[in-house]
């Protein structure tokens, strides 16, 4: 299993969205995560997705994405040529006893506390989406009481562009 | 955007306006509360614009599915909200798989009560999303007629298919001004790369056992007689998926027939000992290839087709030319040398030969009175060279395809991809608005008891279907897998009605009459190819008829059946 970061370039029109999600369902293929926003273009959005699979499902999403109509460019952002990125919010449980380990862990994983209360904290982490699983990692036997992650978004790195 | 010399119109008017400006000289449907705007317009339209009202709405969506496939033209349906709108839904999805281009037409309710659970609302563009090339809701009645014009563009572009324009009521009363425009061109689409056609070449130079297979691509593109130059030239075999029938005449002597679960022995077995497949505009669908696995194991795969997605989908090809199918085609052609390959051609002979004894034993074992064949031969030799055979369904629709003889392109009309049963009485109807001659619809009990309803139009209109409804009192095609594969345990397929269906279509205003021999079915048939109307010719069918040849479901040609094992062992 190997995992790929799409970049879909979109028209910003009614039920986009519904389509390339449900094109997922349809065909059968999996997704670790979908995010979408606005681009420099109004008109048009960008929609990052992460999935696990090999490259034949790969190029059958690829290949599948492009037949939509809204759908303008899709891109295999290759590993190599990346920058990633993802942000978390967790709130963990605030005890005497997990404190300073909680404050160690966001200190060396460079994450803010952005909310503190006497008995829960917030954190907030960005980074590689295997950072922040790291960082989960860490935390769990602090005691998460929830969390939520945005997916991945990416750029390829230099001068290449999806939509010039 | 307001030229002085111009009035504003509804919406209803400007849909209709872009309807015909786009061509459309036959609309399919059924009204209804949120489309009655549309129906006035449509009335005061109706010397520029022929409405066809249906039975039913699925009924409207197989007609202007079937008039797609043998015009070559978008087909257009409309209907009104809610149920009307989900009635069209199995007539968009066959369309949809068998890459029909077609615009349906829906009315919604106005868009203050969307979302509301209104009467008569159903989210349509979100049910048919997955079974649409695109669809659209209008929220803006300056935007309707350019909606529709890019809904021509798309239905008919690349691969074609089913676009749905969802127009709330308020949108179809609202005024705009309305500039005329002129039918929409196809989006532009390059042939494959010259360098790949080069390599393509190549391979079929290299080829000591080439074959082509060719699908509904070679069908939409009118491919035929390309096709069958190329063969010629290069000293090969035409085999067909299901969708490629009728786009090869059978007269010619390098077409070996349908491949796979009920094809010709003789195209299964090439396919097989080929060098090398040649696929024009077909998918390889699991019920043309059996298992992939196994599937043409001996052969290169060179694969045309203009959608992108099936290259590699379901078999791995080692060449795939994307583009536009005519014009890679053409130029394949150009740049691939004559070239005769004796010894391919004596084999090919040889398997047609060992396919043609394989078929007269399959129908000497034929148990009814009439057999399937005898059906066929004597409607091969009463029909027209341009009549259109449409079926539905299951063991009649298999049977047609094995036996009906095609001239000419696009007189095969049936449901492939989908398999609707139910499919034939609306599309029949919208074959014959098409050709404006007589129609022949294969049907059988089951999917005759599905759309039946549609007769009621093909009286209104004098439409002039001639019905073989083969009956063998059971859903057969079921019941075959039943008897060969579940040890005879016949679940829910013994229909034994008590249907009269010469009573039936005396009460829908058609004519009708049972048959017992050919003789009287030939008889039958020269009557009702004289009538101006439905006519019912009921041929009873043995229940324990089979399709035959027949690979099982995921087998290959090793698995093979030739005749009905339990008869021999009785």
């Amino acid at each position: 299993m190997n995992r790929y970061v799409l970049s879909v370039y979109v028209e910003n029109k009614y039920g986009v969205l519904t389509r390339v999600a449900s094109l997922f369902m349809r065909r059968g293929f999996n997704i670790d995560s979908l995010t979408v926003g606005e681009t420099e273009n109004p008109e048009f959005s960008r929609i990052t997705i992460t999935l696990r699979g090999d490259d034949y499902t790969c190029e059958q999403i690829i290949n599948q994405l492009k037949k939509l109509h809204n759908v303008k460019k899709v891109k295999l952002i290759s590993d190599g040529s990346k920058v990633e990125r993802e942000l978390m919010l967790i709130k963990v449980r605030n005890t005497p006893e997990n404190r300073n380990d909680i404050m160690a862990a966001a200190e060396i994983f460079r994450a803010k506390i952005i909310d503190y209360s006497t008995d829960y904290m917030c954190v907030e982490v960005t980074g590689e989406p295997s950072k922040i699983n790291a960082f989960i990692d860490v935390l769990q036997p602090l005691g998460i009481v929830e969390m939520c992650r945005t997916g991945a978004v990416a750029l390829e790195r230099g001068s290449s562009i999806l939509v010039s | 955007m307001s030229p002085a010399n111009q009035k504003k119109l509804t919406g209803a008017r400007i849909l209709i306006e872009t309807l015909i400006e786009q061509g459309v000289s036959v609309v399919f449907g059924y009204p209804g509360g949120q489309v009655v705007d549309i129906y006035d317009e449509l009335y005061k339209a109706r010397r520029r614009l022929r409405h066809i009202l249906t039975a039913h709405e699925q009924g409207a969506a197989h007609a202007a599915d079937g008039y797609a496939r043998v015009t070559g033209k978008v087909g257009a349906v409309i209907a009104t909200s809610g149920p009307g709108a989900t009635n069209l839904v199995t007539g968009i999805a066959t369309a949809m798989l068998d890459s029909v281009p077609m615009v349906v037409i829906t009315g919604n309710v106005p868009t203050d009560l969307i979302g509301r659970d209104s009467f008569q609302e159903v989210n349509i563009t979100g049910i048919t999303f997955s079974i649409t090339k695109h669809n659209y809701f209008v929220t803006d009645v300056n935007e309707l007629a350019d909606t529709v014009r890019e809904a021509f563009r798309i239905a008919k572009s690349g691969r074609p298919g089913p676009v749905l324009i969802d127009i709330p009521k308020d949108i179809q009363t609202a005024k705009a001004y309305f500039t005329p425009g002129a039918p929409a061109e196809p989006f532009e689409e390059p042939h494959a790369a010259a360098d790949k056609i080069a390599e393509a070449a190549a391979m079929i130079a290299a080829s000591q056992r080439p074959l082509l297979y060719i699908g509904g691509g070679a069908a939409a593109n009118d491919l035929g007689p390309e096709i069958m130059e190329f063969a010629e030239k290069t000293d090969s075999f035409i085999t067909c998926s299901l969708m490629g029938l009728s786009s090869v005449s059978n007269t010619c002597d390098r077409f070996l027939g349908m491949e796979g679960m009920h094809g010709r022995y003789a195209a299964t077995k090439a396919t097989v000992e080929a060098d090398l497949i040649i696929g024009v505009g077909v998918r390889f669908s699991d019920r043309a290839t059996g298992n992939t696995k196994k599937y043409a194991k001996n052969a290169k795969i060179l694969q045309i087709d203009t959608d992108l997605s099936e290259i590699n989908k379901n078999v791995i090809v080692d060449i795939g030319l994307v583009g536009n199918v005519k014009e890679t085609f053409r130029l394949l052609s150009e740049a691939t040398a004559a070239q005769t390959r004796p010894k391919w051609h004596a084999r090919v002979m040889e398997l047609k030969e060992q396919g043609r004894a394989i078929f007269d034993k399959i129908n000497a074992d034929a148990l009814s009175t009439v057999t399937p064949r005898t059906v066929f031969d004597i409607i091969n030799e009463l029909k027209q060279p341009d009549t259109v055979i449409a079926t539905d369904v299951g063991q009649h629709q298999m049977w047609a395809a094995q036996y009906s003889r095609f001239l000419q392109p696009r007189r095969f009309v049936s449901s492939g991809g989908l398999g609707t049963m139910g499919y034939g009485m609306g599309a029949a109807i919208g074959a014959a608005f098409a050709t404006g001659k007589h129609t022949v619809l294969i049907t059988g009990d089951g999917s005759f008891g599905m759309n039946l309803n549609e007769l009621a139009t093909a009286v209104t209109y004098k439409v002039p279907v001639l019905i073989v409804l083969m009956d063998n009192t059971v859903l057969g095609m079921v019941r075959q897998w039943q008897m060969l594969f579940f040890d005879g345990r016949c679940s829910a397929t013994q229909l034994d009605r008590k249907t009269d269906f010469v009573k039936l279509a005396a009460a829908f205003g058609a004519k009708g009459e049972r048959i017992s021999t050919a003789e009287e079915f030939r008889a039958a048939f020269t009557r009702g190819w004289k009538y101006n109307g439905p006519y019912l010719i009921h041929v009873p069918v043995d229940k324990n008829e089979l399709v035959l040849p027949m690979i099982p479901s995921g087998g290959s040609l090793e698995d093979l059946i030739t005749s009905d094992e339990r008869k021999t062992k009785k």
